[in-house]
């Protein structure tokens, strides 16, 4: 990495100063700037197109040694014993998934394939790898790629033309996006997380509030956050519009990073940590945008309506006199106008995705499901990010706490978050989901998705209604 | 290598006047299993077109004469969610050549601009008096980026790469290629 010129002097955001350690030819009137890519992860989904356009024009991928591909959207997630061959919704997922292993065979790319311990979500294992690290560029054909902003890595989702792009020359053409600082003071209250403060950033700025815009997170607040909080921060990004999220490397950073298989070792780690502590907004760096909120009145917060932005506390009530999207979003999901929404019966609930399918999401959700028991006829499904998270989470017995909750464990991948490898809903069903996106239709046809973390998941299938994760969480302190 | 010019495009318009149309809606997620081009016309709204059983529902989609009625014009922040290229691509197959919004979502725009399907942002009057008339005659010229219909005109302002790309043919990863050079100096300096 090329140490900025003394010459420029001018202060610069974070993600400025990433930019600029990337740019192979700047922005000019006529053409966008050309960004050089650290990292760039491929799933199935995503890449069989862009080999083949490689393939057509008869070129080599680059440099394979910065590729990395991992199979998990449309990967089976039914339980399967090691070894055993999976079990694909149809011929098109599994000719995707054997497209891929083929790509990367005949390319020379790392593959995290069925019978590798890495597998697992795109965005779970780039950091859990340790190959996600701060001051990098980083790309994938998945919206959200962001996740990976939250080790200050400037990561966006590109499209499978890009994804070509970059297969074959390591770059992207990318016009220099503007930026935005969300800062957000005080300190979380007990039992508000990082699902339930993104949820609320997203609330305030709208799905397209951050169009064209880089967020960086900063305030006391997000300096608070715990890794894989910052992650699912970063991670929803996009639902506000954003081109992707970043937070400034501190020791938190550090200390979740240092000694993962890819993370630098010995002095090369030292020199990496001194190198990425500059990694921050110099303190007069100007931002296109500023938005500034008070942690410290935030409740947990869940969805009531089809797009992220339509999120509330969960102690609110739905719209009381909804018009236009509104209207149309409350009678897709079923919810009449003014309704509180605790109590707001449920038919099932996820916990799983890139957002929230970490370590730390399956302990918060065990935590408050553990001695109790998944309402009857409320179908629960636990989808663990990666084959690591897997493998510690039943080190830690905590797959044997949630099928003693009556909910299913299941193998790594996407799942209900994408709902494109058969784990989907029933029309009608309101689904309690940690995933990002609650979209009509996006876990199935006429599904109701409710976006919540994964403390007030676990706490809506205990009550089989939307309920509120505190009082289970209070009443286990009282115990 | 080259691509078609795309320079102006006049066809008659419908319209889905919905905001945030995500990507999910435009292609739901169950259609990605695709690893070819070219055959997403009937994915393309599917759930809005079809029933569960699939039969075509009374949506005005199916109203719409794909061969004559090729260009959208939607509701405001088209194409956000998913970064998936196959929602430009469904709609591409689907026949249509444009779209004209008030805002479209960034990764949309982009992809839908690299293959072909001209995204324009235009005002907010403009938008609404097109929303409001279903297949009009449409023209979108992308050498001035304006658009006509009647006596509604309106201009939009694509990313200049884009638009050059579109009226002169240019494909990007060519245009890319012939920077090798500089590529590599930056891997060299960058001892990546
Ligand atoms: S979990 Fe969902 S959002 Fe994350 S990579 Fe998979 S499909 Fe995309």
């Amino acid at each position: 990495m090329k140490t900025p010129s003394p010459s420029d002097t001018s202060p610069k955001t974070l993600f400025e100063k990433v930019w600029d350690l990337h740019l192979i030819e700047p922005e000019t009137e006529a053409a966008p700037a050309l960004v050089y890519v650290d990292l760039h992860l491929i799933h199935e989904v995503t890449s069989p197109q862009a080999f083949t356009a490689l393939e057509e024009r008869g070129l080599k991928v680059r440099r394979p040694d910065r590729v990395f591909g991992t199979l998990d959207h449309s990967t089976p997630t039914t339980p399967r014993t090691p070894g055993a061959k999976p079990i694909y919704i149809n011929a098109a997922a599994k000719k995707q998934v054997e497209t891929l292993e083929d790509n990367c065979r005949r390319h020379g790319i790392r593959l995290a394939g069925w019978d590798s311990p890495e597998r697992g979500i795109v965005h779970v294992i780039g950091p859990e790898l340790g190959l996600t690290q701060p001051g990098m560029t980083i790309v994938c054909g998945d919206s959200h790629t962001s996740t990976h902003g939250a080790f200050g890595a400037l990561a966006f989702g590109i499209g499978t033309t890009e994804v070509g792009h970059v297969l074959a020359t390591q770059s992207l053409l990318q016009s220099k996006p503007k930026t935005m600082r969300v800062t957000v003071d005080g300190r979380l209250p007990h039992g508000v997380g990082g699902k339930d403060l993104i949820l609320a950033i997203i609330a305030e700025l709208g799905a397209g509030g951050a169009a064209g815009h880089v967020i960086e997170y900063a305030g006391a607040a997000i300096e608070a956050l715990s890794m894989e909080e910052r992650m699912t921060v970063c991670n929803m990004s996009i639902e506000a519009g954003a081109r992707a999220g970043m937070i400034a490397p501190d020791a938190t950073t550090f200390a979740w990073l240092e000694g993962r298989k890819h993370a630098p070792k010995g002095a090369a780690w030292e020199a990496a940590k001194s190198r990425w502590a500059g990694l921050k907004s110099d303190p007069d760096a100007v931002f296109d945008a500023e938005v500034r909120l008070d942690g410290s009145k935030l409740a947990p917060m869940v969805t009531w309506g089809d797009s992220p932005d339509m999120a509330a506390p969960i102690d609110a009530s739905v719209p009381r006199a909804p018009e236009g999207p509104a209207a149309e979003a409350l009678s897709y999901m079923g919810f009449k106008a003014g309704e509180a929404l605790m109590g707001e019966t449920i038919d099932a609930v996820f916990i799983g995705s890139c957002t929230n399918a970490r370590l730390s999401d399956l302990r918060e959700a065990a935590a408050v499901i553990a001695g109790r028991h998944v309402k009857q006829g409320v179908r629960m499904l636990v989808v663990p990010g990666s084959e690591e998270v897997k493998r510690q989470a039943e080190a830690e017995g905590l797959d044997a706490i949630f099928r003693t909750a009556g909910a299913e464990w299941r193998e790594p991948g996407c799942s209900m978050c994408i709902a494109m490898n058969g784990d989907t809903g029933l029309a009608g069903e309101r689904i309690v989901s940690t995933s990002n996106r609650n979209f009509a239709g996006r876990q199935g046809r006429g599904v109701r998705t409710i976006l919540a973390s994964p403390a007030t998941a676990a706490a809506s299938a205990i009550a089989g209604a939307i309920a509120d994760p505190r009082r289970i969480l209070e009443a286990s302190h009282a115990q | 290598m080259l691509s078609e010019p795309i320079k102006a495009i006049t066809a008659r318009s419908f319209v889905i006047r919905d905001s945030n149309v995500d990507t999910d809606q435009i292609i739901p997620a169950r259609f990605l299993t695709t690893t070819e081009r070219g055959a997403l016309a009937d994915a393309c709204f599917h759930d809005w077109r079809f029933t569960p059983e699939g039969a075509p529902t009374d949506h005005p989609l199916n109203r719409v004469d794909r061969d004559t009625q090729r260009i959208l014009i939607a509701g405001d922040n088209f194409g956000c969610g998913s970064s998936r290229e196959h929602a430009p691509w469904a709609l591409r197959d689907f026949g249509v050549e444009a779209v004209i919004t008030s805002r479209a979502a960034d990764i949309f725009k982009s992809n839908a601009l690299k293959n072909g399907l001209v995204v324009c942002e235009i005002d907010e009057a403009a938008h609404a008096a097109l929303l409001d008339r279903e297949d009009l005659e449409v023209t979108v010229d992308v050498v001035n980026q304006t658009i006509t219909a009647g006596n509604i005109t309106a201009s939009f302002k694509l990313d200049p790469f884009a638009r050059t790309c579109l009226i002169e043919g240019v494909d990007p990863l060519g245009y890319i290629l012939n920077q090798s050079d500089a590529i590599a100096r930056f891997e060299q300096e960058h001892a990546a």
